[in-house]
Protein backbone atom coordinates (compact mmCIF):
# COMPACT_ATOMS: atom_id res chain seq x y z
CA UNK A 1 0.00 0.00 0.00
CA UNK A 2 1.33 3.38 -1.19
CA UNK A 3 1.56 6.03 1.88
CA UNK A 4 0.28 9.35 1.26
CA UNK A 5 2.67 11.72 0.37
CA UNK A 6 3.67 15.02 2.80
CA UNK A 7 2.57 17.12 -0.12
CA UNK A 8 -0.99 15.49 -0.46
CA UNK A 9 -1.25 15.36 3.65
CA UNK A 10 -0.57 19.17 3.48
CA UNK A 11 -3.24 19.44 0.48
CA UNK A 12 -5.48 17.26 2.71
CA UNK A 13 -5.15 19.73 5.42
CA UNK A 14 -5.79 23.02 3.24
CA UNK A 15 -8.39 21.50 1.55
CA UNK A 16 -6.59 21.32 -1.83
CA UNK A 17 -6.93 18.24 -3.09
CA UNK A 18 -9.47 16.21 -5.25
CA UNK A 19 -8.77 12.74 -4.05
CA UNK A 20 -10.13 13.64 -0.53
CA UNK A 21 -12.27 11.22 -0.22
CA UNK A 22 -9.14 8.51 -0.96
CA UNK A 23 -6.90 10.01 1.03
CA UNK A 24 -9.44 9.61 3.81
CA UNK A 25 -9.91 6.23 3.28
CA UNK A 26 -5.87 5.72 3.79
CA UNK A 27 -5.60 7.27 6.82
CA UNK A 28 -8.60 5.12 8.27
CA UNK A 29 -5.90 2.31 7.35
CA UNK A 30 -2.73 3.64 7.77
CA UNK A 31 -1.68 4.11 11.01
CA UNK A 32 1.61 5.92 9.79
CA UNK A 33 0.53 8.37 7.86
CA UNK A 34 -2.30 9.55 10.55
CA UNK A 35 0.70 9.94 12.54
CA UNK A 36 2.49 11.92 10.16
CA UNK A 37 -0.70 14.24 9.75
CA UNK A 38 -0.75 14.79 12.83
CA UNK A 39 2.46 15.77 13.21
CA UNK A 40 1.26 18.50 10.46
CA UNK A 41 -1.15 19.58 12.20
CA UNK A 42 0.14 20.28 15.35
CA UNK A 43 2.59 22.48 14.07
CA UNK A 44 -0.16 24.40 12.05
CA UNK A 45 -2.10 24.72 15.49
CA UNK A 46 0.65 26.13 17.27
CA UNK A 47 0.67 28.56 14.60
CA UNK A 48 -2.56 29.05 15.53
CA UNK A 49 -2.12 30.11 18.54
CA UNK A 50 0.01 32.92 17.61
CA UNK A 51 -2.18 36.12 19.28
CA UNK A 52 -3.37 38.86 16.37
CA UNK A 53 -4.10 41.66 18.58
CA UNK A 54 -7.66 42.96 19.21
CA UNK A 55 -7.91 46.30 17.59
CA UNK A 56 -10.54 47.58 20.15
CA UNK A 57 -14.54 47.76 18.65
CA UNK A 58 -14.11 51.18 17.53
CA UNK A 59 -10.98 50.98 15.28
CA UNK A 60 -13.05 51.31 11.92
CA UNK A 61 -14.56 54.78 13.15
CA UNK A 62 -10.58 55.33 14.37
CA UNK A 63 -9.47 54.24 10.74
CA UNK A 64 -11.62 56.79 9.01
CA UNK A 65 -11.03 59.99 11.39
CA UNK A 66 -7.58 59.06 10.14
CA UNK A 67 -7.77 58.65 6.27
CA UNK A 68 -11.17 60.83 6.39
CA UNK A 69 -8.81 64.20 5.85
CA UNK A 70 -6.62 62.25 3.57
CA UNK A 71 -9.71 61.74 0.97
CA UNK A 72 -10.43 63.80 -1.91
CA UNK A 73 -13.61 64.70 -2.63
CA UNK A 74 -14.68 61.92 -5.50
CA UNK A 75 -12.59 59.05 -6.18
CA UNK A 76 -10.66 59.14 -8.95
CA UNK A 77 -11.79 58.29 -12.65
CA UNK A 78 -9.13 55.50 -14.08
CA UNK A 79 -8.68 54.54 -17.57
CA UNK A 80 -10.62 51.33 -16.84
CA UNK A 81 -13.72 53.42 -17.00
CA UNK A 82 -13.13 54.16 -20.77
CA UNK A 83 -13.33 50.03 -21.34
CA UNK A 84 -17.53 50.37 -20.42
CA UNK A 85 -19.54 49.87 -23.51
CA UNK A 86 -20.90 53.11 -23.21
CA UNK A 87 -17.61 55.36 -23.39
CA UNK A 88 -15.86 52.39 -25.97
CA UNK A 89 -18.73 53.48 -28.51
CA UNK A 90 -18.02 57.55 -27.46
CA UNK A 91 -14.64 56.76 -28.00
CA UNK A 92 -15.07 54.25 -31.39
CA UNK A 93 -16.82 57.82 -32.24
CA UNK A 94 -14.43 60.58 -31.70
CA UNK A 95 -11.68 57.88 -32.99
CA UNK A 96 -14.05 57.85 -36.21
CA UNK A 97 -14.09 61.87 -35.94
CA UNK A 98 -10.34 62.30 -35.68
CA UNK A 99 -9.39 59.94 -38.55
CA UNK A 100 -12.31 61.77 -40.57
CA UNK A 101 -10.66 64.85 -39.44
CA UNK A 102 -7.36 63.40 -40.48
CA UNK A 103 -8.44 62.24 -44.22
CA UNK A 104 -10.50 65.84 -44.88
CA UNK A 105 -7.30 67.53 -43.83
CA UNK A 106 -5.11 65.54 -46.59
CA UNK A 107 -7.69 65.67 -49.40
CA UNK A 108 -7.61 69.85 -48.58
CA UNK A 109 -4.08 69.62 -48.02
CA UNK A 110 -3.88 68.33 -51.87
CA UNK A 111 -6.07 71.21 -53.26
CA UNK A 112 -3.47 73.69 -51.01
CA UNK A 113 -1.18 71.89 -52.85
CA UNK A 114 -2.91 71.94 -56.07
CA UNK A 115 -3.33 75.37 -55.63
CA UNK A 116 0.57 76.28 -54.44
CA UNK A 117 1.80 73.75 -58.13
CA UNK A 118 -0.91 76.39 -60.09
CA UNK A 119 1.07 79.31 -58.53
CA UNK A 120 4.70 77.95 -58.50
CA UNK A 121 3.86 77.33 -62.24
CA UNK A 122 2.32 80.76 -62.87
CA UNK A 123 5.35 82.29 -61.33
CA UNK A 124 7.69 80.08 -63.31
CA UNK A 125 5.59 81.16 -66.35
CA UNK A 126 5.79 85.08 -65.54
CA UNK A 127 9.63 84.53 -64.65
CA UNK A 128 9.80 83.10 -67.65
CA UNK A 129 7.95 85.90 -69.76
CA UNK A 130 9.58 88.40 -68.04
CA UNK A 131 13.26 86.84 -68.93
CA UNK A 132 12.93 86.76 -72.22
CA UNK A 133 11.03 90.23 -72.21
CA UNK A 134 14.34 91.26 -70.98
CA UNK A 135 16.51 89.31 -73.49
CA UNK A 136 14.59 90.08 -76.46
CA UNK A 137 14.76 93.84 -75.03
CA UNK A 138 19.09 93.43 -75.03
CA UNK A 139 18.98 91.69 -78.49
CA UNK A 140 17.03 94.47 -80.01
CA UNK A 141 19.54 97.29 -78.36
CA UNK A 142 22.38 95.19 -79.49
CA UNK A 143 21.18 94.48 -83.12
CA UNK A 144 20.03 98.48 -83.32
CA UNK A 145 23.46 99.06 -82.34
CA UNK A 146 24.89 96.94 -84.63
CA UNK A 147 22.06 98.10 -87.56
CA UNK A 148 23.93 101.46 -86.64
CA UNK A 149 27.47 100.84 -86.39
CA UNK A 150 29.49 103.08 -88.61
CA UNK A 151 33.57 103.51 -88.45
CA UNK A 152 34.69 105.99 -86.23
CA UNK A 153 36.93 107.42 -88.08
CA UNK A 154 35.30 107.46 -91.99
CA UNK A 155 39.36 107.00 -93.30
CA UNK A 156 39.03 103.85 -91.80
CA UNK A 157 38.09 100.89 -93.87
CA UNK A 158 37.05 98.39 -91.01
CA UNK A 159 33.93 98.76 -88.27
CA UNK A 160 35.04 97.68 -84.77
CA UNK A 161 31.95 95.33 -84.05
CA UNK A 162 33.82 93.54 -80.71
CA UNK A 163 31.60 94.63 -78.53
CA UNK A 164 28.79 93.98 -80.08
CA UNK A 165 30.47 90.54 -80.93
CA UNK A 166 30.97 89.85 -77.35
CA UNK A 167 27.53 90.67 -76.49
CA UNK A 168 26.35 88.59 -79.04
CA UNK A 169 27.93 85.28 -77.42
CA UNK A 170 26.26 86.50 -74.17
CA UNK A 171 22.98 86.72 -75.54
CA UNK A 172 23.17 83.32 -77.66
CA UNK A 173 23.67 80.98 -74.36
CA UNK A 174 20.88 82.98 -73.04
CA UNK A 175 18.62 82.37 -76.12
CA UNK A 176 19.39 78.58 -76.57
CA UNK A 177 18.10 78.69 -72.87
CA UNK A 178 15.28 80.40 -73.59
CA UNK A 179 14.66 78.50 -77.19
CA UNK A 180 14.70 75.22 -74.95
CA UNK A 181 12.32 76.26 -71.85
CA UNK A 182 9.70 77.93 -74.93
CA UNK A 183 9.96 74.72 -76.48
CA UNK A 184 9.38 72.54 -73.34
CA UNK A 185 6.48 74.21 -72.14
CA UNK A 186 4.63 73.90 -75.19
CA UNK A 187 4.87 77.93 -76.91
CA UNK A 188 5.61 76.95 -80.10
CA UNK A 189 5.47 80.93 -81.90
CA UNK A 190 8.35 82.02 -79.03
CA UNK A 191 10.27 79.14 -79.14
CA UNK A 192 10.12 79.94 -83.51
CA UNK A 193 11.61 83.54 -83.09
CA UNK A 194 14.38 82.65 -80.91
CA UNK A 195 15.26 80.61 -82.89
CA UNK A 196 15.39 83.15 -85.67
CA UNK A 197 17.04 85.61 -83.26
CA UNK A 198 19.87 82.17 -82.17
CA UNK A 199 20.94 82.08 -85.90
CA UNK A 200 21.43 86.07 -86.45
CA UNK A 201 22.96 86.18 -82.98
CA UNK A 202 25.25 83.37 -83.92
CA UNK A 203 26.07 85.06 -87.34
CA UNK A 204 27.04 88.41 -84.87
CA UNK A 205 29.30 85.98 -82.83
CA UNK A 206 31.17 84.05 -85.23
CA UNK A 207 31.95 87.47 -86.86
CA UNK A 208 35.54 88.96 -87.20
CA UNK A 209 35.71 91.91 -83.92
CA UNK A 210 36.69 94.49 -87.37
CA UNK A 211 34.21 93.73 -90.69
CA UNK A 212 34.36 96.27 -93.60
CA UNK A 213 31.47 98.41 -94.15
CA UNK A 214 30.19 95.86 -97.14
CA UNK A 215 30.31 92.73 -94.57
CA UNK A 216 28.71 95.50 -91.89
CA UNK A 217 26.26 95.94 -94.52
CA UNK A 218 25.96 91.86 -95.55
CA UNK A 219 24.73 91.26 -91.59
CA UNK A 220 22.26 94.50 -91.80
CA UNK A 221 20.66 92.89 -94.53
CA UNK A 222 20.35 89.70 -92.92
CA UNK A 223 18.60 91.12 -90.18
CA UNK A 224 16.58 92.87 -92.25
CA UNK A 225 15.49 90.13 -94.26
CA UNK A 226 14.39 87.90 -91.42
CA UNK A 227 12.81 90.37 -90.39
CA UNK A 228 14.13 89.54 -87.01
CA UNK A 229 13.74 93.31 -85.13
CA UNK A 230 10.12 93.51 -86.15
CA UNK A 231 9.25 90.05 -84.65
CA UNK A 232 11.53 90.77 -81.70
CA UNK A 233 9.36 93.96 -80.91
CA UNK A 234 5.97 92.13 -81.70
CA UNK A 235 7.10 89.36 -78.92
CA UNK A 236 8.18 91.47 -76.65
CA UNK A 237 5.19 93.14 -76.83
CA UNK A 238 3.39 90.19 -76.12
CA UNK A 239 5.52 88.98 -73.38
CA UNK A 240 4.56 92.48 -71.69
CA UNK A 241 0.38 91.67 -71.93
CA UNK A 242 1.28 88.32 -70.77
CA UNK A 243 2.69 90.02 -67.98
CA UNK A 244 -0.08 91.63 -67.10
CA UNK A 245 -2.34 89.09 -67.23
CA UNK A 246 -0.18 86.38 -65.35
CA UNK A 247 -1.61 87.40 -61.62
CA UNK A 248 -0.14 85.01 -58.77
CA UNK A 249 -3.42 83.39 -56.88
CA UNK A 250 -2.84 84.65 -53.57
CA UNK A 251 -1.64 81.75 -51.11
CA UNK A 252 -3.63 80.11 -48.44
CA UNK A 253 -1.32 81.39 -45.47
CA UNK A 254 -1.49 84.81 -46.37
CA UNK A 255 -5.43 85.32 -46.37
CA UNK A 256 -5.30 82.96 -43.42
CA UNK A 257 -2.89 85.65 -41.82
CA UNK A 258 -5.07 88.40 -43.20
CA UNK A 259 -8.20 86.31 -41.63
CA UNK A 260 -6.29 86.38 -38.66
CA UNK A 261 -4.97 89.91 -38.31
CA UNK A 262 -9.35 91.04 -38.84
CA UNK A 263 -10.28 89.03 -36.12
CA UNK B 1 -15.05 35.35 10.37
CA UNK B 2 -17.48 32.86 9.98
CA UNK B 3 -20.61 34.46 8.36
CA UNK B 4 -24.30 32.61 7.23
CA UNK B 5 -24.49 32.94 3.30
CA UNK B 6 -27.76 35.33 4.04
CA UNK B 7 -25.14 37.88 5.89
CA UNK B 8 -22.60 37.49 3.77
CA UNK B 9 -25.17 38.18 0.68
CA UNK B 10 -26.87 41.29 2.51
CA UNK B 11 -23.25 42.73 3.30
CA UNK B 12 -22.09 42.43 -0.06
CA UNK B 13 -25.89 44.20 -1.16
CA UNK B 14 -25.18 46.73 1.49
CA UNK B 15 -21.39 47.42 0.19
CA UNK B 16 -22.76 47.70 -3.28
CA UNK B 17 -24.90 50.16 -2.29
CA UNK B 18 -22.11 52.06 -0.60
CA UNK B 19 -20.11 51.93 -3.11
CA UNK B 20 -22.45 53.51 -5.94
CA UNK B 21 -23.23 55.96 -3.17
CA UNK B 22 -19.80 56.92 -2.94
CA UNK B 23 -19.34 57.10 -6.58
CA UNK B 24 -22.30 59.54 -6.75
CA UNK B 25 -20.09 61.79 -4.93
CA UNK B 26 -21.53 60.47 -0.85
CA UNK B 27 -17.83 60.29 0.88
CA UNK B 28 -19.48 59.33 4.07
CA UNK B 29 -20.88 56.42 2.26
CA UNK B 30 -17.38 55.09 2.16
CA UNK B 31 -17.49 55.71 6.25
CA UNK B 32 -19.26 52.65 5.82
CA UNK B 33 -16.94 50.34 4.12
CA UNK B 34 -14.21 51.80 5.98
CA UNK B 35 -15.85 50.63 9.64
CA UNK B 36 -17.50 47.09 8.21
CA UNK B 37 -14.09 45.90 7.14
CA UNK B 38 -11.36 47.88 9.03
CA UNK B 39 -10.91 44.52 11.82
CA UNK B 40 -10.50 41.75 8.90
CA UNK B 41 -8.21 43.63 6.81
CA UNK B 42 -5.94 44.48 9.71
CA UNK B 43 -6.34 41.02 10.63
CA UNK B 44 -5.05 40.20 7.51
CA UNK B 45 -2.41 42.84 7.35
CA UNK B 46 -0.97 41.70 10.90
CA UNK B 47 -0.33 38.25 9.70
CA UNK B 48 1.36 39.02 7.24
CA UNK B 49 3.42 41.97 8.45
CA UNK B 50 3.68 40.55 12.07
CA UNK B 51 3.28 43.82 13.93
CA UNK B 52 1.00 46.10 14.63
CA UNK B 53 2.47 49.12 13.44
CA UNK B 54 2.92 48.09 10.16
CA UNK B 55 -0.78 46.82 10.07
CA UNK B 56 -2.14 49.39 11.05
CA UNK B 57 -0.63 51.67 8.36
CA UNK B 58 -1.40 48.79 5.84
CA UNK B 59 -4.89 49.57 7.07
CA UNK B 60 -5.02 52.96 6.23
CA UNK B 61 -3.43 52.87 3.13
CA UNK B 62 -5.45 49.86 1.71
CA UNK B 63 -8.51 52.00 2.25
CA UNK B 64 -7.12 54.90 0.60
CA UNK B 65 -6.11 53.04 -1.96
CA UNK B 66 -9.26 51.48 -2.41
CA UNK B 67 -11.31 54.96 -2.59
CA UNK B 68 -9.00 56.40 -5.15
CA UNK B 69 -9.54 52.88 -7.11
CA UNK B 70 -13.27 52.48 -6.55
CA UNK B 71 -14.10 53.09 -9.86
CA UNK B 72 -11.89 50.05 -10.97
CA UNK B 73 -14.44 47.81 -8.30
CA UNK B 74 -17.52 49.10 -9.39
CA UNK B 75 -18.34 46.56 -12.00
CA UNK B 76 -16.71 43.93 -9.54
CA UNK B 77 -18.66 41.34 -7.44
CA UNK B 78 -17.76 41.90 -4.04
CA UNK B 79 -15.54 44.42 -2.08
CA UNK B 80 -14.81 42.30 0.98
CA UNK B 81 -12.75 40.06 -1.58
CA UNK B 82 -11.49 43.44 -3.50
CA UNK B 83 -9.90 44.67 -0.37
CA UNK B 84 -8.59 42.05 0.66
CA UNK B 85 -6.52 42.00 -2.68
CA UNK B 86 -5.17 45.29 -2.25
CA UNK B 87 -4.62 44.55 1.42
CA UNK B 88 -2.08 41.20 0.58
CA UNK B 89 -0.62 43.42 -2.00
CA UNK B 90 0.28 46.13 -0.05
CA UNK B 91 1.24 44.30 2.84
CA UNK B 92 3.72 42.49 0.16
CA UNK B 93 5.01 45.80 -0.27
CA UNK B 94 5.14 46.93 3.44
CA UNK B 95 6.99 43.46 3.83
CA UNK B 96 9.71 44.46 1.53
CA UNK B 97 10.43 47.71 2.81
CA UNK B 98 10.39 46.26 6.87
CA UNK B 99 13.04 43.71 5.44
CA UNK B 100 15.20 46.78 3.98
CA UNK B 101 14.68 48.66 6.61
CA UNK B 102 15.73 46.08 9.40
CA UNK B 103 18.66 44.68 7.21
CA UNK B 104 20.30 48.23 7.24
CA UNK B 105 19.59 48.62 10.97
CA UNK B 106 20.57 45.22 12.03
CA UNK B 107 18.45 45.87 15.01
CA UNK B 108 16.58 43.04 16.78
CA UNK B 109 12.92 43.58 16.05
CA UNK B 110 10.80 44.99 19.00
CA UNK B 111 7.72 43.01 19.40
CA UNK B 112 4.67 43.93 20.89
CA UNK B 113 3.92 41.66 23.65
CA UNK B 114 -0.13 41.19 23.19
CA UNK B 115 -1.35 38.14 25.21
CA UNK B 116 -4.30 36.72 24.06
CA UNK B 117 -6.61 33.91 25.26
CA UNK B 118 -5.08 31.86 22.39
CA UNK B 119 -1.53 32.39 23.74
CA UNK B 120 1.10 29.37 23.07
CA UNK B 121 0.94 29.16 26.76
CA UNK B 122 -2.24 27.06 26.99
CA UNK B 123 -0.63 24.62 24.09
CA UNK B 124 2.66 23.65 26.15
CA UNK B 125 0.64 23.90 29.86
CA UNK B 126 -3.12 22.79 30.76
CA UNK B 127 -2.51 24.12 34.18
CA UNK B 128 -1.06 27.34 35.79
CA UNK B 129 2.09 28.55 33.93
CA UNK B 130 5.20 27.84 35.70
CA UNK B 131 8.06 30.32 35.02
CA UNK B 132 9.47 27.39 32.98
CA UNK B 133 6.78 26.43 31.09
CA UNK B 134 6.20 30.27 30.56
CA UNK B 135 9.88 30.33 29.11
CA UNK B 136 9.18 27.48 26.87
CA UNK B 137 5.64 29.51 25.41
CA UNK B 138 7.54 32.41 24.76
CA UNK B 139 10.29 30.96 23.22
CA UNK B 140 7.96 28.52 20.72
CA UNK B 141 6.44 32.30 19.62
CA UNK B 142 9.79 33.89 19.40
CA UNK B 143 10.83 31.05 17.01
CA UNK B 144 6.92 30.96 15.11
CA UNK B 145 7.57 34.63 14.16
CA UNK B 146 10.97 33.72 13.24
CA UNK B 147 9.69 30.69 11.03
CA UNK B 148 7.45 32.84 9.25
CA UNK B 149 9.48 35.88 8.83
CA UNK B 150 11.83 33.23 6.92
CA UNK B 151 9.05 32.60 4.89
CA UNK B 152 9.17 34.47 1.64
CA UNK B 153 6.84 36.72 0.30
CA UNK B 154 4.85 34.93 -1.38
CA UNK B 155 5.47 31.96 0.46
CA UNK B 156 4.10 34.00 3.49
CA UNK B 157 0.98 35.45 1.84
CA UNK B 158 -0.09 31.95 0.74
CA UNK B 159 0.06 30.59 4.26
CA UNK B 160 -2.01 33.13 5.92
CA UNK B 161 -4.83 34.16 2.66
CA UNK B 162 -5.12 29.89 2.91
CA UNK B 163 -4.56 28.91 5.89
CA UNK B 164 -6.06 31.58 7.73
CA UNK B 165 -8.13 33.38 5.75
CA UNK B 166 -9.39 30.59 3.98
CA UNK B 167 -8.96 32.55 0.36
CA UNK B 168 -10.00 30.39 -2.53
CA UNK B 169 -6.44 29.79 -4.37
CA UNK B 170 -7.69 31.14 -7.56
CA UNK B 171 -7.52 34.48 -5.24
CA UNK B 172 -4.31 33.88 -4.24
CA UNK B 173 -3.08 33.24 -7.37
CA UNK B 174 -4.69 36.58 -8.46
CA UNK B 175 -2.68 38.20 -5.78
CA UNK B 176 0.71 36.73 -5.92
CA UNK B 177 0.29 37.35 -10.18
CA UNK B 178 0.71 33.36 -11.03
CA UNK B 179 -1.33 30.35 -11.51
CA UNK B 180 -3.65 28.20 -9.36
CA UNK B 181 -1.04 25.42 -9.48
CA UNK B 182 1.84 27.87 -8.73
CA UNK B 183 -0.18 29.16 -6.06
CA UNK B 184 -1.07 25.56 -4.95
CA UNK B 185 2.33 24.72 -4.63
CA UNK B 186 3.26 28.01 -2.90
CA UNK B 187 1.30 27.35 0.28
CA UNK B 188 2.82 23.37 0.08
CA UNK B 189 6.37 25.31 0.08
CA UNK B 190 5.10 27.03 2.98
CA UNK B 191 3.90 24.71 5.29
CA UNK B 192 6.63 22.34 4.47
CA UNK B 193 9.16 25.19 5.57
CA UNK B 194 6.96 25.89 8.39
CA UNK B 195 6.89 22.42 9.46
CA UNK B 196 11.37 21.97 9.12
CA UNK B 197 11.42 24.88 11.27
CA UNK B 198 8.82 24.41 14.32
CA UNK B 199 8.40 20.96 14.48
CA UNK B 200 11.18 20.17 17.03
CA UNK B 201 9.71 23.01 19.17
CA UNK B 202 6.39 21.70 19.05
CA UNK B 203 7.63 18.08 19.81
CA UNK B 204 9.65 19.34 23.00
CA UNK B 205 6.75 20.90 24.12
CA UNK B 206 4.71 18.63 24.08
CA UNK B 207 7.22 16.06 26.02
CA UNK B 208 7.21 19.02 28.44
CA UNK B 209 3.56 19.09 28.65
CA UNK B 210 3.52 15.24 28.81
CA UNK B 211 5.89 15.09 31.37
CA UNK B 212 4.40 17.81 33.66
CA UNK B 213 0.97 15.54 34.03
CA UNK B 214 3.07 12.52 34.62
CA UNK B 215 5.10 14.14 37.39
Amino acid sequence: MRHVTEEELIAYREGLTSQRSVISQHLAACEECRAELQRIEAVLAALDTLPVPDPGADYGRRVWQQIAPRLPEKPTRSWRVWLEPGRLAALGAITALIIAAFWIGRVTKRDHVAVEIVNREQVRERVLVVAVGQHLGRSEMMLVELSNAEPIDPAQKLVDISTEQRRAGDLLQENRLYRRTALQEGDAGLASVLDELERVLLDVAHSPEEVTPAQLEAIRQKIEARGILFKVRVVSNELQQRQKEIKPAPSQNNSTKKEGNKI
Amino acid sequence: MPQSVESANAIADSDALAVERTLAGDRDAFRVLVERHSQNVFRLAYRMTGNRHDAEEVVQEVFLRAYQKLRQFASRANFGTWVYRITANYAIDRMRQRRKEEARREAPRAEGQEKTESDPVNLVHDGKPTPERLTQSIELRKQMQQALAALSHAERTAFVMRHWEGCGIEEIAAVLKSNSGSAKNTVFRAVQKLRRSLQPFVERGTQARVMGTES
